[in-house]
């Protein structure tokens, strides 16, 4: 087990050579100087130049990455240039929250979407059937940001239920974080569960008719016991890889949900770092997306036989 | 595509909906300067944050302007920046695919990593990035949505043609000494055109949906120029005076994802033959 974590871990890494490279070529290479981007268009020369040398810049494009590189395997993500701060506490600081939304958004896309696609299944052809991949594909299809001006329309404008925006954190008031991480989490779990939906029911329709299953049935078992212990278990696995696929775009996703709702996360740092032109945050959070990206597909390998006892990693 | 095929996207109910909303909004794209009552940029101070009316179907923004036009005429930004943007990763992913997937060895393996490595970002983190790189406009927009997309179809197709290439039709016509450019364009691409219609379908709903996302954040379509994501990001100051403004952009945005969505699904499922009942 441990031996094939660290051996999945060893042969992501040329993967992820490359990502930082694409990485620092996305902000070095590509037309736009970072000092210029950095100061304005209507900077002196003399400005730039001054610039560019502080930042390193006229030095060999290889060195710099080279550089860069020594860096982020010593934890040294570089330094903000708005904030004149290290970059990595910016980021430690920021992710909890985002890491929070997410998991809070896979609890609601799970709950909704997994009992649906069963649903759907087992009343194949039928109305609810219809009506869960309409519902599906709805939930798809709805842009987050405007599903999440929608709730704020009804329950923080017209109901008053709910604050509209901002975050509390969880060891300070528990109950006031949960309440705050209500919509935001219905919004970004929304497309999720319409897409695990889907998958479920696929997946169920596949198993619902193999032999296994009728053998079950035909040997007396309830009907719910062939359901959830035979059938959806074995469903599971092309479900959870979906989930786990899907979860680099609950990361994207954060980055509108925050924004909408203006909670201070990894997402918010996103786009706050392309407004302030701010290159060594922008690479900084763009390079651990990917980084999370590739964790999360380590896990769902992993998963995969806490489901299926038939898979062992050696 | 058989006729079977056909038939069968044709008796989906789902799809054929699809089929109807992109319809009217690529009537309405085109027709815009005929079908809009008001210029979508011009502002009318004496008529701030309408409601819906007879006068204005959809009510008027926080500048007066008529929201109806600005729908109508944010379908071209909208079905442009998807279209074109799916184009540009159909014709980049396609060419990295066919190469890989045609010649393998080496090249197979340096592109293929390539695509691992931009496939390892989140999607719109990526996208996102590129865009605040290439500075706001439409055309950027198109660019970063498209090159972020172009992996998808690079693997999709160098999968499809590992699969044919071995098959006797691709082998005979290797042995009647047809060149490599006849091969792929006569036998190989026809015979992966289903699977890769799908994903055009499917593609070009995540493109117009990233188009409004850019839009809403700032990094897409620059103002006066109408875009659904730039109102929603505008209404969002006003939700409670004019829940309007929000409303029917929000819902043009949904519908046209939705379309795509549903015709790449109805599509999908016409070529599966598994799905023949």
């Amino acid at each position: 087990m441990f031996l094939f974590v660290l051996r999945r871990l060893m042969g992501g890494l040329p993967t992820l050579l490359l990502v930082t490279v694409l990485v620092f070529t996305l902000t070095r290479v590509l037309p736009g100087d970072p000092a210029r981007l950095l100061l304005g268009e209507e900077a002196t020369p003399e400005l730039v130049a001054q610039i560019r040398e502080e930042l390193g810049l006229n030095r060999p494009i290889l060195v710099q990455y080279a550089d860069w590189l020594w860096g982020l395997v010593r934890g040294d993500l570089g330094h903000s240039i708005r904030g004149n701060e290290p970059v990595a506490p910016i980021i430690w600081q920021k992710l909890p929250t985002t890491l929070e939304l997410s998991l809070f958004s896979l609890l609601v896309a799970i709950v909704i979407g997994i009992p649906a696609g069963v649903l759907a299944a087992l009343r194949r052809n039928t109305a609810i059937d219809a009506g869960v991949t309409v519902m599906a594909l709805s939930g798809v299809s709805i842009p987050n940001f405007f599903l999440g001006i929608l709730l704020i329309y009804v329950f923080s404008i017209r109901l008053a239920w709910i604050p509209p925006s901002g975050y509390v954190e969880p060891w300070v008031d528990l109950q006031k974080n949960l309440l705050l991480m209500l919509m935001p989490a219905i919004t970004l779990g929304t497309a999720l569960a319409g897409a695990i939906a889907r998958f479920t029911r696929n997946s169920m329709l596949e198993v619902l008719s193999q032999d296994y299953v009728r053998t079950a049935r035909a040997k007396g078992l309830e009907g719910r016991v062939v359901v959830y212990k035979h059938a959806l278990r074995n469903a599971a696995i092309p479900v959870v890889t979906v989930i786990g696929l899907q979860l680099g775009g609950l990361l994207g996703g954060a980055v509108v949900t925050e924004q909408v709702f203006s909670i201070p996360g990894f997402g918010r740092l996103l786009v706050d770092s392309v407004f302030n032109r701010d290159f060594p945050v922008l690479q900084a959070v763009v390079l651990i997306s990917a980084l999370a990206v590739f964790l999360i597909n380590v896990l769902t390998d992993l998963l995969y036989a806490a489901i299926d006892p038939r898979i062992r990693y050696h | 595509m058989s006729n079977r095929t056909l038939r069968a996207f044709f008796a989906n109910r789902l799809a054929m909906a699809g089929m109807v909303i992109l319809l009217l909004l690529v009537l309405g794209a085109i027709f815009a300067p005929i079908l809009v009552p008001y210029n979508p940029t011009s502002t009318d101070f004496s008529a701030l944050q309408q409601p819906p009316s007879s006068k204005h179907w959809f009510g008027t923004d926080q500048l007066g302007r008529d929201i109806f036009s600005r729908v109508i005429y944010g379908a071209r930004v909208s079905l442009a920046a998807g279209l074109i943007s799916v184009l540009l990763a159909l014709l980049l992913g396609g060419l990295i695919g066919l190469v890989a997937g045609f010649y393998g060895g080496w090249i197979d393996d340096v592109l293929m990593r390539l695509t691992d490595a931009m496939l390892a970002f989140p999607f719109l983190v990526l996208a996102i990035a590129l865009a605040a790189v290439l500075g706001p406009s439409l055309q950027n927009t198109m660019l970063a949505i498209g090159v972020v997309t172009t992996p998808v179809f690079a693997r999709l197709i160098r999968g499809q043609v590992l699969a044919e290439r071995p098959r006797e039709y691709v082998q005979a016509a290797v042995a009647l000494g047809s060149s490599d450019g006849r091969i792929i364009t006569r036998h190989l691409l026809p015979n992966i055109l289903g699977p890769l219609i799908v994903q055009v379908s499917l593609s070009t709903a995540t493109a117009v949906l990233a188009e409004a996302t850019l839009s809403f954040l700032g990094l897409g379509v620059q103002p006066p120029t109408p875009s659904w994501g730039s109102m929603l990001n505008d209404a969002r100051g006003y939700l409670s005076q004019a829940p309007h403004m929000a409303l029917f952009p929000g819902l043009a945005i949904f519908l046209a994802v939705l379309a795509f969505n549903l015709i790449g699904d109805g599509l999908r499922d016409a070529l599966d033959p598994r799905m023949k009942k």
